[in-house]
């Protein structure tokens, strides 16, 4: 079954921790951006959702990094972080361990991963599921991309790795919605916090929308942490989920930057109907 | 110096709630078993926050460290600038891949103005 929805959003664990301190009007429109995403999301029909994140050092340390992970277990746990800071209780998500590994296997055709069968979700997964499977009633299937200790995989191989998921997902009879989710610009839990390259943003935006392989390959991990800081180097799960739209172009439905959330806030989406 | 050990500790103590409690009954006990100086030793058991982040320990894993001590974000993000104006640039670690010298000079280099992107320490309301 062809990819059913694909599509990218912001996960700083300010957008549900420090909800309370942000501009109400802004907040309100990207909670709403993020309503319309999940009616989207819910309008193709998915049995599964793969959310390619990168995650924080809560699974995956620098004794053992892998560039690429994907779970395989019939459920998860998550937040890691305590709920009164993130603003989301602990929850049992429902994971599908064997479409996860029919998953693996087509993913490893074309890339390498490692797979877990444990795994702790964090704010980079758990955020994105907050607005958009609330109910925690859909299969999910987590993968990282490590954006985290460097060194970090090449964005050319992150492109590589977005081809792999798509004819893996592709190949599975199920209805399969991908959605990435991480930062543009941003400077995480630094005294840089709240710090956002609007200008960098919306460029890196627009060659996300236009889908062009050169365009958005054309970073230096150095570029990036000059301009963007750390937190940039999260573009490895956009760059993942261009790659699986396979030349769509995409719509971005919200983007404003809002300091206390610490991240250029975005939701957007590829159209896969061409 | 062994920020490698340092960030595996906090990594394990964030984790896992046998690892808080036993940080919790005795702090300087629970790091027996990790390769740390003196100095590192002081930076976990105080705990340091400024002196942590100077010493190269990433911030996603800073974060939940001062959550656990109940550091609050603001005073977080105060911390970890005072250890920059108290103990240097960051040595070691991704920060220090370009080197980080604090808000302003890191503003600066974007062509921003601290106030102006909330990174700087006299707006208070935008940098958190």
């Amino acid at each position: 079954m062809p990819l059913v929805f694909a599509g990218v959003c912001s996960h700083a664990p300010g957008i549900t921790g420090r909800a309370d301190q942000a501009d109400p009007e802004v907040r309100d429109a990207f909670y709403a951006a993020f309503d319309t995403m999940r009616a989207d999301l819910e309008a193709s029909r998915p049995d599964v959702l793969v959310i390619v994140a990168a995650e924080h050092f809560a699974n995956f340390f620098m004794d053992n990094m892998p560039s690429f992970a994907i779970g395989m277990a019939d459920s998860y746990r998550g937040p890691i972080e305590e709920p009164g800071w993130l603003g989301i209780d602990k929850v049992e998500v429902p994971g599908d361990r064997a479409m996860s590994e029919r998953f693996i296997t087509g993913v490893m055709q074309g890339s390498d991963v490692s797979y877990a069968q444990e795994w702790l979700f964090d704010h980079g997964i758990m955020v994105p599921l907050h607005f958009l499977t609330p109910r925690y009633d859909l299969p999910v299937i987590p993968v990282n991309v490590n954006c985290q200790g460097p060194p970090l995989t090449p964005l050319h191989r992150a492109w590589a790795f977005g081809e792999s998921m798509r004819a893996a997902a592709d190949a599975m009879p199920e209805r399969v919605a991908l959605v990435g989710t991480g930062g543009i610009s941003h400077w995480p839990a630094t005294p840089d916090s709240g710090k956002i390259n609007e200008a960098w943003d919306r460029d890196f935006l627009a060659r996300w929308e236009r889908n062009d392989r050169d365009e958005l390959l054309d970073y230096t991990d150095l570029d990036v942490y000059a301009d963007a800081g750390q937190g940039g180097f999260e573009i490895r799960t956009f760059v993942a989920i261009s790659a699986a739209a396979r030349g769509a172009s995409g719509t971005v439905h919200f983007y404003e930057p809002i300091p206390i959330f610490a991240v250029g806030c975005v939701t957007a989406t590829y159209d896969l109907s061409g | 110096m062994s920020l490698y050990a340092v960030q595996k500790f906090l990594y394990q103590l964030n984790r896992s709630e046998q690892a808080q409690q036993a940080y919790l009954s005795d702090r300087t006990a629970a790091l027996a078993g990790f390769d740390l100086t003196d100095e590192e030793i002081r930076a976990l058991v105080e705990p340091d926050i400024g002196l942590l982040f100077h010493l190269g320990v990433n911030g996603q894993i800073l974060m939940h460290f001062a959550a656990f001590h109940h550091i609050e974000w603001a005073d977080y993000l105060q911390l970890m600038r005072d250890g920059i104006a108290l103990y240097g640039p960051v040595r070691e670690g991704v920060y220090a891949m370009t080197g980080y010298e604090g808000v302003d000079a890191h503003a600066a280099s974007l062509g921003q103005h601290s106030a102006a992107v909330g990174g700087g320490p006299s707006t208070s309301e935008e940098n958190n």
